[in-house]
């Protein structure tokens, strides 16, 4: 048996480098040892892709893409397509998940400072995952065809209308119609089905294979370069350990956790108070009747926040595009000597601690009406966010800094 | 240094506590109970379906969930269809409720999802007397609502309670206008916990069912991931 299978691998192995790959990617591929548990992210984001692009085949076979029947279907998927409910809600559940996942996956690059030199790239592709992902939640949003999905892709398209002279044209080109409606339905569901997963897709497999590079690898808490240090003979990182078992393993363990707290919210708060899924989304889109409240879903709302800070039209625009663009600018902007926040110095962590509470209360913004003193803490945390970003280069200079270890601590 | 920084993190939740609108009243409605949906079916079937349909769902599927024969099905709640597998619709046209009641008459499959049970039963326990709308009363919730109290006669009449607030009158609540109401509070308030009930079950059929798999299913992942822990220590412990 066990020649046959080794015959098999060898057979296989002489057409194809699987073994290569393998050794790539996972049984030679040497991770620093000091991971702590922000690393989950990463390998989580990625279990969610594969739940998202599983349960959308599933969802794709019941739902119907016209303005006619996509409200129903979607209800006629939740009650009479045998465990449609499980497969639409692990889809909901899972887009929000997604975000999360990528939150925290991002601020794990922010606090040890994984954008920095040698992994410029594999921030700045992780950037484009980040827009790509953007792109497919909000079309995504537009399927169910409810109040919600409707107003809300007509306050975003309709941003397209603040940029000078071409404005209405390409407003007018995203809808395919002078509203939103059947060819706007009709193509967004072509993006967020085929276009948009290929393209994520894409951009994770290189997402990775620039972590994987040989000059690259993977960073750590403590912000250093685990190649520094190698075994003379081997050429292995000392403080390095073969992704295979011990990550895989570890990352097993990871996603038993993750899917019990998914569990919990896809069983029992599936709607999570109206911020997974909206209230106003189980009324059909009717176009003659505008909701009093427009909100995005959670994920959207700081940058929507800022977008209604700004009394202009163009200019919000353009400030939440800039929020959003602002963060792959990061590997150039912060100048600290040390990567990890575990040697960073106090202005650093009293920069970050305000940006978190800007951005967590411009979430909180985003959801609420545009009016008094919101719009006016709307602006306060604005200016702290983009703040964060542009005195970066200023403050990281002149931050006091402690000496990073030679080898890493676990 | 660390607990003052979470406490700052945790500053922006509680700073903006919102409210307004009029406080709804709690429904305790409970999809586990067969005997009020089955009752909060017969409600709707008798007071609701001649103007709102359920469009999304079927009468076979409600027979089934709620535990009522075929027979009964068929004598009792299926006022609207011939076959039990038919969608629960209104025989009432949209053109006719946009004349008669100003505004298409809404589908009801998914109410209790977008307005909440809170909000229905309010809605339902609101209604009160007012000789300046069309259908002589209006709804403390639902301001001019164009829907008549249907289920008047179930509660009998309401007469608003208004308060003095600066100098205006201010609307507050409602309380029945004679005995006769009053005798009846006690058994309506049961005959609306059971309607929201039905709305609720409606909403969302395989409610109860996610509610019954999802901690087995839970239980399922605490066991993988306790082995997954004695696999994951299992390889680190060599390596320390």
């Amino acid at each position: 048996m066990k020649k046959l299978l080794n015959s098999s691998l060898e057979w296989v192995d002489n057409r194809f480098p699987l073994v290569k790959m393998w050794d790539d990617h996972l049984g030679k591929y040497y991770a620093p040892k000091n991971f702590n548990w922000w690393y989950y992210f990463g390998s989580i984001a990625l279990l969610v892709l594969v739940i998202q692009i599983l349960t959308g085949i599933f969802l794709t076979m019941n739902y119907k893409p016209s303005s006619q029947e996509a409200f129903a279907s979607v209800e006629y998927i939740m009650r009479d397509v045998e465990w449609g409910w499980l497969m639409r809600y692990m889809h909901s559940t899972g887009a929000s998940f997604f975000f999360i996942a990528v939150y925290l996956h991002m601020f794990r690059g922010l606090i040890y400072g994984s954008y920095r030199k040698p992994r410029e790239l594999v921030w700045l592709i992780g950037m484009a995952i980040y827009f790509a992902l953007m792109a497919e939640a909000f079309m995504g949003y537009l399927l169910p065809w409810g109040q919600m999905s409707y107003w809300g892709a007509q306050v975003i398209i309709s941003l397209f209308g603040a940029i000078p002279y071409i404005g209405d044209a390409i407003t007018l080109w995203i809808r395919g119609d002078y509203v939103i409606g059947d060819a706007t339905l009709n193509r967004f569901f072509a993006l967020h089905v085929i276009a948009l997963p290929m393209v994520l897709l894409g951009l994770v497999v290189m997402h990775v294979l620039a972590l994987h590079d040989k000059h690259v690898g993977s960073c750590n808490p403590d912000g250093i370069e685990i190649k520094k240090h190698k075994d003379p003979k081997t050429g292995i990182p000392l403080d390095g350990i073969p992704f295979h078992p011990y990550y895989t393993v570890k990352d097993i363990m990871g996603y038993g956790w993750f899917l019990i707290i998914f569990c919990l919210v896809m069983f029992y708060f599936p709607d999570m108070f109206g911020y997974f899924l909206e209230a106003n989304n189980f009324i059909p889109a009717d176009p003659m009747t505008t909701p009093a409240h427009i909100a995005p879903v959670w994920y959207f709302t700081p940058f929507y926040a800022i977008l209604r800070a700004i009394p202009d039209k163009l200019m919000g625009v353009i400030a939440m595009g800039a929020s959003v663009g602002i963060f792959a600018l990061l590997p150039w902007l912060d100048r600290s000597p040390v990567k990890s926040i575990r040697y960073k110095g106090p202005m650093f962590k009293i920069a970050l601690t305000l940006f978190i509470i800007s951005f967590i209360s411009l979430g909180v913004l985003g959801v609420l009406p545009a009016e008094g003193l919101y719009v006016t803490l709307a602006r306060i945390f604005t200016v702290i966010y983009f703040g964060f970003f542009i005195l970066m280069p200023i403050y990281s200079t002149l931050d006091k800094t402690k000496p990073e270890p030679e080898r890493v601590t676990m | 240094m660390k607990r003052i920084l979470f406490c700052l993190l945790l500053l922006p939740m509680f700073a903006f506590a919102s409210g307004g609108g009029p406080e709804l009243q709690k429904s305790l409605n409970d999809v586990r109970n067969q005997a009020s949906l089955q009752n909060g079916a017969k409600i709707f079937v008798n007071y609701c379906i001649g103007c709102h349909s359920m469009k999304y769902s079927r009468f076979e599927r409600v027979g089934v969930d709620l535990g009522i024969p075929e027979d009964l099905l068929k004598r009792d709640i299926m006022f609207t269809a011939e076959k039990p597998g038919e969608l629960m619709h209104t025989p009432m046209t949209a053109d006719s409720g946009q004349k008669w009641f100003g505004k298409a008459v809404p589908d009801l499959s998914v109410i209790a999802r977008s307005r909440g049970t809170d909000w229905l039963y309010t809605y339902f326990m609101t209604f009160y007397t007012d000789p300046a709308r069309p259908w002589g009363v209006n709804n403390l919730v639902f301001r001019d609502v164009g829907m008549p109290h249907v289920l008047w006669e179930l509660q009998g009449a309401q007469k608003p309670v208004y308060h003095e607030e600066n100098g205006h009158k201010v609307l507050v609540g409602v309380e029945p206008a004679d005995e006769a109401a009053k005798a009846k509070t006690e058994g309506y308030r049961r005959t609306v916990t059971d309607l929201v009930n039905f709305l609720d079950y409606v909403g969302e059929p395989a409610k109860v069912v996610r509610w019954d798999l999802g901690w087995k299913v839970i239980l399922y992942l605490f066991i993988f991931t306790f082995f997954a822990y004695l696999m994951k220590r299992a390889f680190w412990d060599e390596l320390h």
